[in-house]
């Protein structure tokens, strides 16, 4: 596809040499529409009475505010800092005041507002102090790129690239074309070409600026088409004149040849190299960086006199105009206002773009403000740009992709983007497409393909960050997981750990015991046991501690059982301690000290005994009440029946009922014998009694079979309760009309309210310190539920 | 040899057969074993199709776990959150037919939403803590709650479990960066101007 062609203005421009440009795959011949802008000479507006300065007037990161509503602001002051690398610094376009930071209309194709800084200008334009650089050969190529991105330089051409980032290559790319951009091969936009005629010089001397920043790449060119003979003059004179450093490569300024979109980046780069940038990479990559006149000019400006960049040369042109002309405008001025400037005719007006015919946008609000990337305002008339006729099928013609300059498939990514196969347009590169709209403009079925490309574009960045976002989700909940697991293993083996523990004390206490029944037995030596004497305190402790912690958890039977043992246990010793004192050696009689020490001992395993059944005593005096209490019977009783499973609770029926039948059947037979009156009806309940009896048996045996294995019992934690509780509502609510489900969902708050007003009298009788909390939910829940009514 | 293999053509026939066999069924063995896939694939490919709200409005205790109900036989039309294109996508995976949502298990919602607690009403009782299945709120007992609105995913789970009811749920706003154009409307176009003629004398 590069075939290299002859420059064709050879003639046109003789002083120019022959230089070889290459050819980009299709491309198209739109109407230019570039005189009726170029007629009048370079003008300027009134400063509008306010300035709306949007914080995000570049790609990145939006700015961060520094000054605060009711500052005095000077033009050129720094009023937004950029946050981050890639984002750009904003000032303020005129004196004033700051009236507002607030999110205001912005002008992109969505309609939707974005932080902004509004000033009420004073109208005397006084400018803030700068520093000058009379010569940047002596200052730090770091600190030229300072200068740069304070000045908040971006991207003039139509991206608003934060223009120090780009400038700032890394240390593996050595960029050896420096290609500036002049092309503008957009039909109706002529603000580059008025910036070249009248700024010829600081062009030039932008390019030698950026030549030394980017360490001298060996090509300096100039890239301007060959509609422009006056611009490509103009540059020539102007190299004629400029100061070049004996480092700095000649500039060439080239005229391509004009076809549309020579002048996108890649585009431009292609044909001046003859290079192509692979897919997924960017023009520092084969060595290549473009930058477009006006922002080579901006750069030079903040260096040279440290002016930041708060204007920029636009185009306001469109039949619906009385004036159409390229206009020096502020940022921050409201479209609306420039148009006025220039006699708009609504009426007249088929819609207002910004940019240019081809890949402008419509803008939704005309209050919207001129911004840095604003490098065009096109209004033209119904006549001019009627709306678009209606699409026709596709008829598989192919022009669309002989157009495209990136030489993709536009028909199959067509396709694919009404099917929304989103990984076929992958797979077709629709990534690489630039939405230049040269496969739309000669489409015969009129069919919009850009607007399906940018909205597949979008779906496919949305569905790449749902993705990702599924995935850190799906990280999480199963993190989660984990962490509850962990967290319950641990209890678990907490809860072992202490069992070990108490098993542990329980067979030392054993231990104990039987070594203190040896010492008792062995008392004749005299030598009681010292160890055992000594470890008996500690014993005890564990003893209590354990049954401390035992005491909440044991049931009745239990500690009942256990104060019954240590009873039995006192008085085993009890007598132990009784049994006469036998002489183990005949050599050593039993002393008057071993008498009275198993005389204390005696004492004390009574008082032991005593203690102990009192305590039992005690214990079912406290406790068998309860037991007894009809009322915690009958609780017990049904708390038990909760637990059962159903097969259980069948069971327990039927042994019930088994009971009642033997009963009734022995009245009946007595009444029958004492020849009563009512034994007839006895007998009937008896016979109603075996068939309630048969019925609970035939539901039992049913049961079993259709539950063979019966059903464990799962915790139910909260998230599955709510889990079950959403299904049911979901459930519900997908076979009700909308009245019922109103009804449903007034029935569902009226419930909630009278949760909330029963916790809140709780919390009220109970003093607690979230009754406020409480109250104020109840409030909200009885307006909800107005609401509802 | 050569005689031999003339001479007893179905026998040599059949050495060959079984030998090739053998040799066959020895290599695939080998490869069962060599190169045994863990668990089963498909089962991830599922989970990574599904959204991962982890809403459970499925009937299953999280994404995963229906998952591998689909493997093992479960219809793929039970997940309102991601609503038909997932159903699609499932269908495209298993290969078969995209079947519509099933209206038992909800409704796919228009708008994505997240949790939001209003802040200065919270008790601090770390319900809808325990409740969220992406810990995606961050408090503690006493001490206010709020929702990382970033990791929610608008699952619901949170706002029955709250006390004073201050959690609501909010639909995510389309900002400047989520911003996508839409696709164009499309007319139904017609071919030629016969087109219309005979799709509506076929619709008659």
């Amino acid at each position: 596809m590069n075939t290299p062609v002859t420059n064709s203005l050879n003639s046109l421009i003789p002083t120019q040499n022959l230089i070889k440009v290459w050819e980009i795959p299709g491309g198209i011949h739109p109407p230019e529409n570039k005189t009726q802008s170029m007629q009048l000479p370079l003008g300027s507006l009134p400063i509008p009475p306010q300035l709306i300065i949007p914080l995000n007037q570049h790609i990145g990161a939006p700015a961060k505010p520094i000054v605060q509503v009711g500052d005095k602001v000077l033009a050129g002051q720094l009023i937004a800092a950029a946050d981050g690398t890639f984002s750009a610094n904003v000032h303020a376009s005129s004196s004033g005041t700051v009236s507002a930071i607030e999110n205001f209309v912005l002008p992109h194709p969505s309609g939707m507002s974005g932080e902004c800084i509004v000033i009420d200008t004073d109208g005397e334009h006084t400018f803030i102090a700068t520093e000058a650089c009379e010569d940047y050969l002596a200052v730090e190529r770091l600190t030229l790129l300072d200068k740069i991105r304070a000045a908040g330089v971006a991207g003039l051409g139509g991206a608003g690239f934060p223009t120090s980032v780009k400038l700032n290559t890394k240390s593996t790319q050595k960029i050896d074309t420096l290609v500036i951009n002049g092309a503008e091969c957009e039909p109706y936009i002529t603000a580059d070409d008025m910036l070249m005629q009248v700024r010829a010089d600081e062009v030039i001397a932008g390019t030698l600026l950026l030549s030394y920043i980017l360490h001298h790449p060996t090509r300096l060119v100039i890239g301007v088409e060959d509609n422009k003979p006056k611009a490509i003059a103009a540059l020539q004179a102007a190299v004629k004149n400029a100061r070049v450093t004996g480092k700095d490569s000649a500039i060439e300024v080239v005229a391509v040849p004009t076809k549309y979109p020579s002048g996108g980046a890649k585009q431009l780069i292609q044909i001046l190299t003859g290079r192509e940038i692979p897919h997924g990479h960017h023009s520092a990559d084969i060595g290549a960086t473009c930058v477009n006149v006006g922002t080579a000019v901006a750069g030079w400006r903040a260096v040279r006199y440290g002016e930041p960049l708060i204007d920029r040369v636009m185009t306001v042109v469109g039949e619906s105009l009385r004036t159409q002309r390229n206009i020096d405008v502020l940022f921050g001025t409201p479209i609306n206002y420039v148009l006025e400037q220039h006699g708009f005719d609504a009426n007249k007006a088929s819609r207002v773009i910004m940019g240019g015919s081809m890949m402008g946008f419509t803008l939704p609000d005309l209050r919207a403000p001129v911004i840095k990337t604003t490098n065009c305002l096109l209004a033209p008339s119904k006549k001019e740009a009627p709306p678009p006729p209606p699409a026709q099928a596709c008829i598989r013609c192919g022009l669309c992709a002989e157009a495209c300059p990136v030489s993709l498939l536009p028909q199959q990514l067509f396709w694919y983007a009404q099917a929304e196969d989103l990984e076929r347009l992958q797979a077709h590169n629709i990534f690489d497409c630039i939405e230049c709209g040269a496969c739309s403009y000669v489409c015969p079925s009129k069919i919009p393909l850009v607007q399906y490309y940018r909205a597949a574009k979008g779906s496919i960045r949305n569905h790449i960050s749902e993705k990702e976002k599924a995935d850190r989700s799906r990280q999480r909940f199963e993190f989660r997981k984990l962490r509850i697991e962990k967290e319950e293993a641990e209890k678990e083996a907490k809860r072992v750990a202490r069992k070990k523990v108490a098993e542990e004390a329980k067979a030392l206490l054993l231990q104990k015991t039987a070594e203190q029944k040896a010492a008792a037995a062995n008392q004749p030596q005299g030598a009681a046991d010292t160890n055992s004497v000594l470890a008996v305190p500690q014993v005890a402790a564990v003893m209590t501690a354990l049954a401390k912690a035992n005491a909440d958890q044991l049931g009745f039977d239990e500690q009942k059982a256990r104060l019954e043992r240590i009873l039995g246990a006192a008085k085993n010793s009890l007598e132990s301690a009784r049994a006469p004192l036998v002489p183990k050696n005949l050599e050593f009689p039993i002393t008057e000290e071993q008498l009275v020490r198993q005389q204390s001992r005696i004492k004390q395993c009574e008082l032991k005994l005593a203690e102990a059944e009192k305590k039992l005593a005690d214990f079912l005096a406290t406790s068998a009440p309860a037991a007894e209490d009809p009322v915690a019977a009958a609780i017990a009783r049904a708390q038990a029946k909760l637990s059962l499973s159903p097969e259980e609770k069948l069971r327990a029926n039927i042994e019930s009922l088994q009971a009642r039948l033997i009963k009734s059947q022995e009245k009946a037979e007595q009444a029958k014998a004492e020849n009563s009156p009512t034994a007839n009806a006895l007998q009937l309940g008896a016979e109603k009694m075996l068939q309630k009896l048969a019925e609970a048996q035939a539901e039992l045996a049913e049961l079993e079979k259709s539950t063979p294995v019966t059903p464990a019992r799962v915790e139910v934690s909260a998230a599955e309760h709510a889990i079950e509780k959403a299904k049911a509502k979901a459930a519900a609510l997908a076979t009700m009309s909308d009245d019922e489900k109103r009804a449903e969902q007034i029935q569902s708050l009226q419930t909630r309210l009278q949760k909330a007003k029963d916790r809140l009298a709780k919390a009220e009788a109970e003093g607690d310190a979230n009754v406020e909390a409480f109250r104020t939910a109840m409030l909200n829940l009885e307006e909800k539920l107005n609401a509802l009514l | 040899m050569f005689e031999l293999i003339l001479q007893n053509p179905i026998t040599s026939a059949l050495v060959a057969l079984v030998g090739l066999s053998l040799l066959f069924g020895a290599v695939l063995g080998f490869a069962a074993v060599r190169y045994r896939v863990e668990g089963n694939p498909i089962v991830d490919q599922i989970d990574t199709i599904l959204p991962q709200t982890q809403c459970g409005q499925c009937g299953y205790p999280g994404c995963r776990p229906y998952a591998q109900a689909i493997v093992d036989g479960d219809a793929i039309n039970k997940c309102p959150p991601g609503g038909q294109s997932t159903i699609n996508a499932l269908a495209d995976l298993l290969d078969v037919e995209a079947p519509q949502l099933d209206e038992e298990h909800g409704t796919e919602s228009e708008v994505k939403k997240v949790a939001y607690i209003r802040e200065d009403e919270c008790i601090g009782c770390t319900k809808c803590i325990q409740a969220c299945p992406m810990d995606a709120i961050l408090g503690a007992a006493k001490q206010m709650h709020t929702v990382i609105a970033d990791e929610c995913t608008g699952c619901d789970l949170c706002v029955e479990p709250c006390p004073v009811d201050c959690i609501d749920m909010i639909p995510v706003e389309t900002n400047l960066k989520t911003w996508a154009w839409e696709l164009p409307s499309i007319n139904p176009i017609h071919l030629i101007a016969s087109d219309k003629h005979q799709r509506t004398g076929a619709a008659a």
